[in-house]
């Protein structure tokens, strides 16, 4: 049995804990937002945070997160009815096509945004390098990070943090 | 309804070529109550096969095909909502559930058809046809860019046309006035004269009981409200929040997971397996042989060999157990086979001529070599690809008493359908199948070989199982873009203009366009020679524009090269007959600032295209610094008639100048051993955010017939690009991908 945080809930895990946190998350959990890509840490559907990082959650053991903060595309925003700022911003650029890689690219790009509030084009690019996106949306998501990033400026400390 | 019958059907030759189908909104009655229930749910009316009102005096759009990243949803509602006069805050959009009632109708006419203007009275006819074939062919389905041009021309916008004309009926009858003197505005039904005033949803039950008018008015362009507006696409919120709900996603209560491995080398058979060890691990449940199987539908025809599959209680358990199961696969005739002994044997098939069927002969080619100034010969060669949507293949499937229900992402829902009864032995209607979003499509899901696997993996273990690929099965168990070897000789007289053109090349699947030029040269010879493989191939993002826009694209540069002339100026001296294609060339070239000098290393290219009914131009910048090139800019004109959703076009483009790049830069499968060497991103790449240009996309509503989205800025981003390496390097790159390929020094670019 594995103890972790998920999006600020305890939760315990029965599975073995050699059991990538993917499949822990999407199949015990049911939280299915975080998607399956490539299994081998080389596309980035599966990101998730630990503690604040961006993690591909594929070829994380659950053993490896024990005890530690998670958090899922299904809590990056702050509350029921207020979007976190790269979702806003995702949806003012129009953002997804097929809109599977998005958990993903979102939740890197928000442990970026955390880490690093003004990005420059490079810096977005190095956080974002490890996410594929097959219906080519990079310039969009690259457009919306730095809106969200100007945007997150002009909203108080608090209300842009999603994770528990 | 109209009178036709199947010899008229034939006599009009209306499904010779691989087509799609055909307009229940056309068809003449009011079928709303056996349609009903499928769609119509608490205090919903279906007024028309495509369209409920509910009593909030809501629309909702029913919309017959599968989303896969194209915001077809989005599109189709604006077109029916714009010809209803609805209010655009009012309308939403469902997609049709997989029964035949649904079929897409409107596609077959306009791709069997074509943009041509029939002659009023034989509409009915037409239609008829059209309706009685998609019928019989079970056709639903989403692909060739079609669903815009096809289903929304003739669909939607037909239907909503229609809906607002029994609309205003019912009131007029209701308020005892003249059916002119109502009005249809902003979701409302007004009579100026008496002052009436109601919301569509008062009508919706009469309208209902009213047969549709088959030819209903049709707005004009500078009619049009919601058409051509931007509007926000609907589904995207629920992809921003980790809601949208794929395939992947489904949950059923007992259910099983299962991943499966099919034979290695294509057309492979199982010897035996040994699952002892795997089933010793814990929470694997069971291992099973899947039978070959294959269909013949319409579209998405497939034959796949057999597999073996591990179940178990996840997903990750099935994986390793699958690891565990020792399998022997019966030698066949294809194991030697390499990626090298391929093009070999194209190369002697082209130079054999074999089966060699023309796609335009015209001039005298002889007689234009002999007379030519100078000969211009080369061979072009594309390798073969895989898809890898980025939602690797995967289905849920019951089979219980007699029934099977199913959820899959998939591009022809009707198709899949069948194809799944017929692998359970089963007839269709036996059959519920939930088309989910689709984490991309490109032409993979069009073949059902992955669903028939799931549901017939759910018949042997007696319980819910969802079957998910790994990426390594779905790169190397795809319908593959074949390889193809494209080989060319030119003659140019005195000026450098080109006399003759010929062109050989293996294999041809579709559009059959693909291989023709617009170019005007007096002498031409296009045509196929037959070379089959054993490796397995479809459709895939533009098809055979995909290869055949790189051929062209970069012989007609050579071209230019060759008579030293500027490659946009040529290419418009020889389209007098195309002046839409020269001004979409235009547009491009101007904006990219054609012409201006460009610093050392650097290089500028240029294509056109058109596929689909949408003619492109790209401007591709490069810089080449020793062998690494790096993809600076890219600017496109694209002129789809009429964008009916500017910005979601525009995306449209941007993601197929994406998918293009990847395929030009890095994308190869190759064969060794019979079987594909590539298994996962690492050794199958995909273009990553810091290696995408700039694009820039300039929409062009020319007021011509609608053309696709989806497909056509993939076909000539290759091309641009290798036009732009040739000319900041001299070195010009004849097969793909670019990756590994010496491009020969740096030179400075004489631009
Ligand atoms: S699924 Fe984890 S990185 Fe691709
Ligand atoms: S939106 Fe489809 S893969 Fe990114």
């Amino acid at each position: 049995m594995t103890k972790l945080r998920v999006n600020g809930v305890e939760r315990e895990i029965e599975v073995d804990p050699s059991t990538p946190l993917l499949w822990a998350i999407r199949e015990q959990l049911d939280l299915t937002g975080t998607k399956f890509g490539c299994g081998i840490a080389q596309c980035g559907a599966c990101t998730v945070r630990v503690n604040g990082e961006a993690r591909r959650s594929c070829v994380t053991p659950l053993a490896a997160v024990e005890g530690q903060d998670i958090q899922t595309i299904e809590a990056l925003a702050p509350s029921a009815d207020v979007l976190h700022p790269l979702q806003s911003a995702w949806i003012e650029h129009q953002v997804p096509q097929c809109g599977y890689c998005q958990s993903g690219q979102l939740m890197s790009a928000a442990a970026l945004l955390d880490a690093n509030p003004n990005p420059t084009d490079a810096e977005i690019e190095a956080a974002m390098d490890g996410n594929i996106c097959r219906c080519g949306m990079y310039g969009r998501i690259k457009a919306a990070i730095k809106t969200a990033a100007k945007n997150l400026d002009a909203v108080p400390e608090t209300a842009e943090k999603g994770d528990a | 309804m109209g009178k036709w019958t199947r010899r008229a059907f034939l006599s009009t030759g209306l499904l010779v070529g691989g087509g799609f189908a055909v307009g229940v909104a056309l068809r003449p009655g009011n079928r709303t109550g056996e349609l009903s229930k499928y769609v119509a749910h608490d205090g919903e009316t279906l007024v028309h096969t495509w369209v409920k009102l509910d009593g909030q005096n809501q629309v909702t759009a029913i919309v017959p095909h599968a989303e896969m990243g194209q915001g077809v949803g989005t599109s189709l509602a604006q077109m029916l909502a714009d010809e209803l006069d609805a209010d655009w805050n009012l309308v939403s959009f469902e997609y049709a559930p997989a029964v035949s009632a649904f079929s897409n109708y409107p596609i077959a006419k306009s791709q069997l058809l074509g943009p041509i203007d029939l002659p009023d009275a034989i509409v009915p006819t037409v239609d008829g046809i059209m309706i009685q074939t998609a019928s019989a062919l079970d056709l639903q389905i989403t692909g060739g860019s079609m669903s815009v041009r096809g289903s929304g021309v003739y669909g939607m916008r037909v239907a909503g046309a229609a809906v607002r004309e029994m609309l205003t009926q019912a009131a007029a009858e209701e308020w005892g006035v003249p059916v002119d003197e109502v009005v249809a505005r902003e979701s409302q039904l007004i009579h100026a004269e008496s002052g009436r005033t109601a919301p569509f949803s008062e009508f919706a039950e009469a309208a209902a009981r009213l047969p549709a008018p088959a030819k209903p008015r049709l707005k004009s362009r500078d009619q049009f409200r919601v058409m051509g507006r931007h509007v926000d696409r609907q589904d995207i919120p629920s992809k921003v929040d980790g809601t949208a709900q794929f395939a992947l996603d489904v949950k059923v209560p007992d259910m099983l997971y299962a991943t499966a491995l099919r034979a290695p080398v294509f057309g492979g058979e199982l010897e035996r397996f040994d699952a002892t060890q795997a089933l010793q691990m814990e929470g694997v449940v069971d291992v099973v042989e899947l039978p070959a199987s294959e269909a013949n539908p319409f579209i998405g025809k497939f034959k796949a060999s057999a597999s073996v599959a591990v179940v178990a209680e996840s997903f990750w358990l099935a994986k390793l157990g699958l690891e565990a199961v020792d399998m022997t696969w019966k030698e066949t005739p294809n194991e030697g086979v390499t990626t090298e002994a391929i093009f070999e044997q194209f190369d002697g098939d082209i130079a054999g001529g074999v089966d060699r069927q023309t796609d335009v002969v015209a001039g005298d080619l002889a007689g234009a070599l002999a007379s030519a100034d100078r000969v211009i010969e080369a061979d072009y060669r594309v390798p073969f690809l895989a898809h890898t949507c980025m939602e690797p293949l995967n289905a849920t499937a019951r089979v219980e008493n007699g029934e099977c229900e199913i959820w899959v992402g998939c591009q022809s829902p009707l198709g899949f359908r069948k194809a799944v009864a017929d692998a359970l032995g089963f007839e269709p209607e036996q059959v519920t199948l939930n088309n989910c979003l689709m984490g991309g499509g490109f032409g993979r899901k069009s073949r059902a070989d992955w669903a028939v696997q799931a549901a017939v993996l759910a018949q042997k273990v007696g319980r819910p199982v969802q079957l998910i690929w790994t990426r390594e099965e779905d790169i190397r168990q795809d319908y593959y873009r074949p390889a193809v070897l494209s080989r060319f000789r030119a003659a140019l007289d005195a000026n450098g203009q080109p006399s003759a053109w010929e062109n050989t090349y293996v294999e041809k699947m579709e559009p059959v366009e693909a291989p023709v030029i617009p170019y005007a040269v007096g002498a031409q010879d296009i045509g196929a020679v037959s070379s089959p493989t054993h490796v397995p191939y479809g459709a895939w993002r533009s098809v055979d524009h995909s290869s055949h826009g790189f051929f062209t694209e970069s012989f007609i540069d050579e071209l230019a090269v060759a008579a030293e002339q500027d490659p946009v100026a040529y290419r418009a001296s020889l389209l007098d007959a195309h002046p839409r294609l020269q001004s979409v060339l235009k547009k491009a070239t101007d904006e990219a600032g054609w012409g201006q000098p460009l610093g050392p290393g650097r290089g500028r290219g240029v294509s056109l295209q058109e596929s689909f009914g949408t003619i492109v131009a790209h401007v591709v910048e490069v810089t080449v610094d020793e062998d690494e090139v790096s993809v600076d800019r890219v600017v496109s004109a694209a002129d789809p008639g009429f964008a009916v959703s500017p910005d979601g076009f525009a995306a449209q483009i941007e993601s197929g100048i994406v998918y293009g790049l990847t395929a030009a830069l890095y994308g190869e499968i190759t064969i060794k051993d019979g079987r594909v060497e590539q298994s996962n991103f690492h050794d199958y790449p995909a273009l990553r955010m810091s290696a995408t240009p700039e694009i820039e996309v300039y929409v062009i509503n020319s007021g011509h017939t609608m053309g696709g989205a989806g497909e056509p800025s993939t076909p000539g981003i290759a091309p641009a690009l290798t036009n732009a390496i040739a000319a900041a390097t001299g070195t010009r790159i004849r097969r793909l991908p670019i990756a590994g390929q010496s491009l020969g020094g740096v030179r400075v670019s004489p631009a």
